[in-house]
C-alpha cells in the first residue's frame, strides 16, 4: 500500500514461483536430519535423568561396556570442564560452562530429561538396551517448577556457584539469574495524574515450539581432530561455534553441514546431541548419528518460557496513556536467559507511553533450558498489556482499535530501552483492521444453537534482527546463476533470498538456483531466526548480485575493448551505450569470458530492521456447557515492509497465528508436582490440528523498512504476539470471563463460569 | 525391544496353538494401531506377535437372522462404508467414524479397541449400548461373553490364555432402536476422549422401553451405567426424565484428575453428553 523505497515496478519482487526447494520437499527426496547414512555409521543413545533435581553421586558403566555391539560409553568425564565465559550475541548467547552443561550433566541434574551418558553401539536397540544398562545413583533434591516457588524465601538453588546480577549488584544462591530494570519518565507522577488506572496479572504456562522433526546429531571425530557435523539446525555457523566450545577446539576444525529442518521456531538453535556423537566418535572412529523421540524432545529442548506478567497502565480522562508498570517473571529453565530484555524491549512496545518502568527477572526453574520460540518473550508479556488495554476500553466504553490509535507506536515515538523508532507500521495495521471485512461483519450471524460468540481484537510486536550474512554468486556457463548461502531454509528463504539476487539482475527466480552450504563453503551467516534472513542475507544477494553485474560489466568491457562506462546491464543484457551492435546475453558472456568466470561475493553487518508489528481479530464460539471453544473467524493483519514472496509472507503470518492459538487455548507443560512433564506426547500435549482452525484471513501491510533497498522487514514472529490476547478478549466478550492463565481450556472455562454465578 | 517372531495364521485352531504356546509373550494383531505402538513404547515384552487377519471370520461381514456380525479385525472404514450398517447402527458409525484419522481408520478395527481395553476407548461404550456379544475362541473351542464383560481394567481383558477375540455379534432390533455416542476432546479430531457416552433408546408406544448408557474416561474400564439406564425405562422421553438420568450418569462416574481433565470437569461432561446423546438417540428413532 506504500511505495518500496526504490519505487519501480519490481518484476520478481512480489510474486510467487514455486520454491527451489519445493519438489525435493514434496518429493521426500530432501534429507532431513536423520536421513543421513555414513559407512560404518554407529547409532548413539543417551541416558537421561528421570529426577528434576539432583545430584549426580556416581555413574557406572561396566555393565553397558561389556554388552556385545556397544562400541563406547561417554559421560560428562569425557567433555572438557569450561569456565564461566559469556559467548556469543543474539539468539545463541549463554555462557559456556552452562552450554556444555546442558549438553551433558557434570555434577547435578537440573531438569528430568538432562542427559548424564551416552553410549554408541552397532544398532539402534542395542544403543537402548546399553542405555538402560547404565546405572547412575542420585542424591535426589527438591525442584522448583514455577517462578513463584523459585523465587519463594527458602526455595532449593539450581546453581549454588552461578554470580546473578539483581541491577548490577552480584549476587549469590539465588534463582533469579538477572535482574534488569528500564525506566523512563516520571512514573508516580503519571500515575498520580491517572483518571483511570488498570493492573492485572498473568500466568503463561511453558509452551513447545512443536516442530515436526525431532533433534538428531551426527558426527565424525577424525585422526586430524577435525570433527564434521551433520544436523537439523538454524545455524550452521551457531552450531560450529557451540560444537568448539563444548569441544575446546579451534572453530576451523569443525565443519558443520545443515541438514533440512523439519521446524524449529527458535528451538533449532541450541545444540545437544552433536558433541556427544562427536566425542562417541573419538572413542571409536566411525561416525555416530544420535536421535531424539518425541518425549525427549519436550523433556529436554526448547521451551518457550512460561511465568508471570504483571502489567498496570494509566490513561488521562481523554483516553491517553500517561503511564505504564510492567513486572516480568519469566521461566529460564535450568539455565539463565529467558530473553528479558526482548520482553522489556515488547512489553509496550505497541504504545507510545510518556512514563514507563520494567523490572524483569530471569528466573531459574527445573524445567529443561528455555530456547527462542517465535518472538521470544512477546507473547507472555502481550497477553498481560493487551488484557489491560482491552479492560481500559472495556470500562471506558472505547472502541478497542480507536483507543490503540489515540495511543499509537509510530516513527519518532521513544522505546522502553532508549532508541526512537524509525518508520514503522502499526498505524497502518490497526487502520487495516478498522476497515477489513471481518472487522466490519456481523459477530452473531449463525451462531451454533446455546453457543456464545464473542470478538476479540490485539496487538503485538517483533524488533527483528540484523546481523551478519554472506552470499557468493558464480554465473554458470549457461547464463543461469547459483547462489552460495549460509542460512538454513525454514520458512521459504531460499526462495525469498534468490528473489532478490534476480529482481537485481533482471531474470526470472528459477534462473537463480540457491544452495544452502556447509560452514567451510560461505562466509559466517548467523541464525535464521530473529526474522532477519531473508532482510540480511537477502541483503547480502542484493550486493552480491550488483556486484556481479559489476564483474559483467567489466567483462564485457574487455571483449568490446571499450570502458566499462559505456557499457550499461538490464534484465539479463549487457549492451554498449553508444553501440547497438555490441551486445550479449547472460548466456553469451558466461561463455568463456576474459579473464576467468564471473563470481562476485558479498557480505553484510545490519542494524535491526526496523521492526514488525501484528494486529489480529478473533471470532470465537463457546460451549457454555462443555467449555469447548472454536474459532470461528480469524484475521491477521501485519505490516511486512515488502513482501518478496507473498504466499510464504501469508504462509508466516498464518503459521504464527495457529501457533498462538494453540498456546491460547490448549497447550501447556502439565507438570507433576516432581517436575515431570505428563503429557509429553502430541497425543496430550494439545497442539491445534487442521480442524481446529478457520482459514485464517491475511492481510499484508507493506511500510517499507528504511533498512532495506526493499524494504524487507522480517515477517515470521509477530504473528504469534496477538493471539494469546485476542483470544483472551474475545473469551471475554463472549462471557464477561477475564481468564488470566494459560491454556484458556474448556475446564477454566466452565469453573470461571460457575464462579461467576 | 528385541527381536520377535511373526507369525499369519489362517484358521482358527491354528492360532489359539500358537497363542497357547507364547501365553503372555504373544500378542494378536488386528490393525496394530495399538500393538505395534505398544511393542515399540516396551509396554511389554514379546516374543511373537500373531496376526489374525488372515483368519477369514476375523475380518467377515454378514447379517444373520438374529444379529450382525462382524470379525474382530474389521476395519472401521468397512463398518461405516456399509450402507445397512450405517442405516441400522448409527451409534456404532459414530464410534467408528471417530477412531483416530482416516488412515487409523482404515486399520483400526472395534474389536482390537476392545481388546485394548482403554478406560477411554472410543469403540466400547456404542458396543455397551448395543447389547453386543464377544465371540471368543480358546483351545476348547468358542465362548460368548456380553461385551461389559470384556474390560477388567485399564488394558486389561477378560481374555485367558491362549483365547482371542473372534467376532462381535449386536442383536438386530426394530426401527424403534437406536443410539449415539458423543466424546468431548478439546479439539476438534486425532485426540483421547476427556469423557464420553453412548445411549442407547427403544420406544413402544410414546414410552422408552429399553435404555443403556455407558460411559467412558471416568473410571478404570468403560462402564455400563444401569442404574441411570433403568431410570428412563417405561417412562416418556421428556427433558426432565432425561434430565433425571443424565444426572444419575454423572453420579456413577468417577474419574480422576489428569492432564486430560479434572475431576469436576469430566463429570459435569457426563451429565451433558448423557443427555445430548439420549436426545440424538431419541432423534434417530424419530422422536
Amino acid at each position: 500500500m506504500v511505495s518500496t523505497p526504490e519505487n519501480k515496478n519490481y518484476k520478481v519482487i512480489g510474486t510467487r514461483p514455486i520454491r527451489h526447494d519445493g519438489y525435493d520437499k514434496v518429493t521426500g527426496r530432501a534429507q532431513y536430519g536423520a536421513d543421513i547414512k555414513l559407512p560404518g555409521m554407529l547409532i548413539g543413545a543417551v541416558v537421561r535423568s528421570p529426577h528434576a533435581h539432583a545430584r549426580i553421586k556416581s555413574i557406572d558403566t561396566s555393565e553397558a561396556e561389556r554388552l556385545d555391539g556397544v562400541f563406547a560409553v561417554m559421560t560428562a568425564k569425557d567433555l572438557p570442564r569450561l569456565g564461566d565465559v559469556v559467548r556469543g550475541n543474539s539468539e545463541e548467547s549463554g555462557s559456556e560452562k552452562h552450554l556444555s552443561e546442558n549438553v551433558m550433566a557434570f555434577d547435578k541434574v537440573l531438569y528430568k530429561g538432562h542427559v548424564v551418558a551416552g553410549v554408541a553401539a552397532k544398532d539402534q536397540n542395542t544403543a537402548f538396551e546399553a542405555a538402560k544398562k547404565i546405572k547412575v545413583d542420585y542424591e535426589i533434591l527438591k525442584p522448583v517448577i514455577d517462578v513463584d516457588q523459585a523465587m519463594s524465601k527458602d526455595a532449593p538453588i539450581l546453581h549454588e556457584d552461578y554470580t546473578c546480577d539483581h541491577l548490577g549488584k552480584e549476587v549469590k544462591n539465588s534463582n533469579v539469574a538477572a535482574h534488569v530494570r528500564h525506566e523512563n519518565g516520571d512514573l508516580e507522577n503519571g500515575f498520580d495524574k491517572a483518571d483511570l488506572v488498570v493492573e492485572k496479572e498473568v500466568d503463561m504456562q511453558t509452551v513447545h515450539q512443536g516442530y515436526i522433526e525431532p533433534h538428531s546429531g551426527t558426527a565424525v571425530w577424525d585422526e586430524e581432530d577435525r570433527v564434521k557435523v551433520w544436523t537439523s539446525t538454524q545455524g550452521s555457523f551457531a552450531v560450529r561455534d557451540s560444537v568448539s566450545k563444548v569441544l575446546d577446539l579451534d572453530v576451523s576444525r569443525v565443519k558443520v553441514t545443515p541438514m533440512e529442518i523439519g521446524g524449529g521456531f527458535g528451538g533449532k538453535i541450541p545444540i545437544y546431541l552433536e558433541p556427544i556423537s562427536a566425542v562417541l566418535s573419538r572413542k571409536t572412529r566411525r561416525p555416530v548419528k544420535t536421535m531424539m523421540s518425541r518425549t525427549d524432545v519436550f523433556d529436554a529442548t526448547g521451551p518457550g518460557p512460561g511465568g508471570k506478567v504483571k502489567v498496570k497502565i494509566g490513561i488521562d480522562a481523554d483516553g491517553k496513556i500517561l503511564a505504564a508498570y510492567a513486572d516480568i517473571r519469566l521461566e529460564a529453565g535450568a539455565y539463565p536467559e529467558a530473553f528479558i530484555e526482548a520482553a522489556a524491549k515488547c512489553v509496550f512496545s505497541c504504545y507510545d507511553v510518556p512514563a514507563m518502568k520494567i523490572d524483569a527477572y530471569d528466573v531459574l526453574v527445573n524445567k529443561p533450558s528455555s530456547a527462542p520460540y517465535r518472538a521470544p518473550a512477546s507473547p507472555q508479556v502481550a497477553f498481560a498489556t493487551e488484557t489491560v488495554v482491552d479492560e481500559i476500553c472495556k470500562i471506558k466504553g472505547y472502541d478497542p482499535i480507536d483507543f490503540r490509535l489515540l495511543n499509537v507506536a509510530e516513527k519518532g515515538t521513544r522505546t522502553a530501552l532508549g532508541p526512537k523508532y524509525r518508520t514503522i507500521g502499526l498505524k497502518e495495521c490497526l487502520e487495516a483492521a478498522k476497515k477489513s471485512d471481518h472487522w466490519k461483519s456481523n459477530l452473531n450471524s449463525n451462531p451454533k444453537t446455546g453457543k456464545k460468540r464473542g470478538r476479540g481484537i490485539a496487538s503485538g510486536y517483533w524488533f527483528n534482527i540484523g546481523f551478519k550474512s554472506s552470499v557468493n554468486l558464480s554465473l554458470n556457463p549457461d547464463g543461469k546463476v547459483a547462489l552460495i548461502e549460509g542460512s538454513t531454509d525454514i520458512g521459504g528463504s531460499r526462495a525469498s533470498i534468490a528473489m532478490q539476487a534476480a529482481e537485481v539482475l533482471g531474470i526470472p527466480a528459477e534462473d537463480v538456483r540457491p544452495s544452502v552450504v556447509d560452514t567451510d563453503s560461505i562466509g559466517i551467516t548467523d541464525v535464521t531466526g530473529g526474522s532477519r534472513t531473508t532482510y540480511a542475507t537477502g541483503y547480502a544477494a542484493y550486493n552480491a548480485a550488483h556486484k556481479l553485474i559489476e564483474e559483467i560489466i567489466e567483462k564485457a568491457a574487455l571483449k568490446w575493448d571499450i570502458s566499462k562506462d559505456q557499457i550499461e546491464y538490464s534484465d539479463g543484457v549487457v549492451k554498449s551505450k553508444t553501440d547497438s551492435e555490441l551486445k550479449m546475453t547472460l548466456k553469451e558472456i558466461a561463455d568463456d569470458p576474459p579473464g576467468g568466470p564471473i563470481v562476485s561475493s558479498a557480505s553484510v553487518d545490519l542494524e535491526e530492521a526496523g521492526g514488525g508489528f501484528a494486529v489480529h481479530i478473533a471470532d470465537l464460539e463457546i460451549d457454555e456447557e462443555t467449555g469447548k471453544t472454536d474459532v470461528v473467524n480469524y484475521t491477521a493483519i501485519q505490516d511486512v515492509g515488502k513482501a518478496i514472496h507473498p504466499s510464504y509472507v501469508e504462509g508466516q503470518m498464518q503459521g504464527g497465528a495457529a501457533q498462538g492459538i494453540g498456546w491460547a487455548l490448549n497447550e501447556e507443560y502439565f507438570m507433576s508436582d516432581d517436575g515431570v512433564m505428563l503429557n509429553s506426547s502430541y497425543l496430550d500435549y494439545r497442539m491445534p490440528i487442521a480442524l481446529d482452525l478457520p482459514m485464517i484471513n491475511t492481510i499484508m501491510v507493506e511500510v517499507p523498512s528504511e533498512e532495506h533497498p526493499y524494504g524487507v522487514r522480517g515477517v515470521g514472529e509477530p504473528p504469534i504476539v496477538p493471539p494469546v490476547p485476542a483470544i483472551g478478549n474475545a473469551i471475554n466478550d463472549a462471557l464477561g470471563l477475564r481468564l488470566l492463565s494459560t491454556p484458556m481450556k474448556p475446564s477454566r472455562i466452565t469453573e470461571a463460569l460457575k464462579r461467576k454465578k | 525391544m528385541h527381536p520377535f517372531n511373526y507369525y499369519a495364521p489362517e484358521s482358527i485352531e491354528e492360532a489359539s496353538k500358537i497363542l497357547e504356546k507364547y501365553g503372555e509373550k504373544a500378542k494378536c494383531l488386528a490393525g496394530g494401531t495399538d500393538v505395534l505402538v505398544q511393542t515399540r513404547g516396551e509396554k511389554f515384552d514379546l516374543d511373537a506377535i500373531v496376526d489374525v487377519k488372515k483368519i477369514p471370520e476375523l475380518t467377515e461381514l454378514k447379517w444373520t437372522d438374529s444379529h450382525l456380525v462382524f470379525g474382530a479385525a474389521t476395519p472401521c472404514y468397512v463398518l461405516y462404508e456399509d450402507p445397512k450398517v450405517c442405516e441400522k447402527f448409527p451409534g456404532i458409525i459414530d464410534s467408528a467414524f471417530l477412531i483416530g484419522g482416516i488412515q487409523i481408520q482404515s486399520r483400526a478395527s472395534l474389536g482390537g479397541n476392545l481388546c485394548n481395553a482403554s478406560p477411554s476407548a472410543d469403540g466400547i461404550c456404542s458396543l455397551i449400548v448395543h447389547e453386543a456379544i464377544c465371540v471368543i475362541a480358546g483351545s476348547s473351542g468358542l465362548r460368548e461373553i456380553p461385551v461389559e464383560e470384556m474390560c477388567q481394567g485399564p488394558g486389561r481383558n477378560a481374555l485367558e490364555n491362549g483365547e482371542f477375540l473372534v467376532s462381535i455379534k449386536i442383536p438386530l432390533k426394530d426401527n424403534k432402536f437406536s443410539a449415539s455416542y458423543e466424546r468431548f476432546i478439546p479439539r476438534n479430531e486425532m485426540d483421547i476422549a476427556v469423557a464420553a457416552v453412548a445411549s442407547s433408546v427403544e420406544m413402544q408406544d410414546g414410552k422408552v422401553s429399553s435404555c443403556r448408557i455407558a460411559l467412558a474416561a471416568v473410571g478404570p474400564t468403560p462402564i455400563y451405567a444401569q442404574a441411570a439406564s433403568e431410570l428412563i425405562i417405561g417412562k416418556e422421553p421428556t427433558e426432565d426424565n432425561i434430565k433425571i438420568v443424565s444426572e444419575k450418569a454423572k453420579e456413577i462416574a468417577s474419574p480422576i484428575a489428569d492432564m486430560r481433565g479434572t475431576i469436576e470437569h469430566r463429570k459435569d461432561l457426563i451429565e451433558v453428553l448423557t443427555r445430548r446423546t439420549i436426545s440424538k438417540a431419541l432423534e434417530r428413532v424419530g422422536v
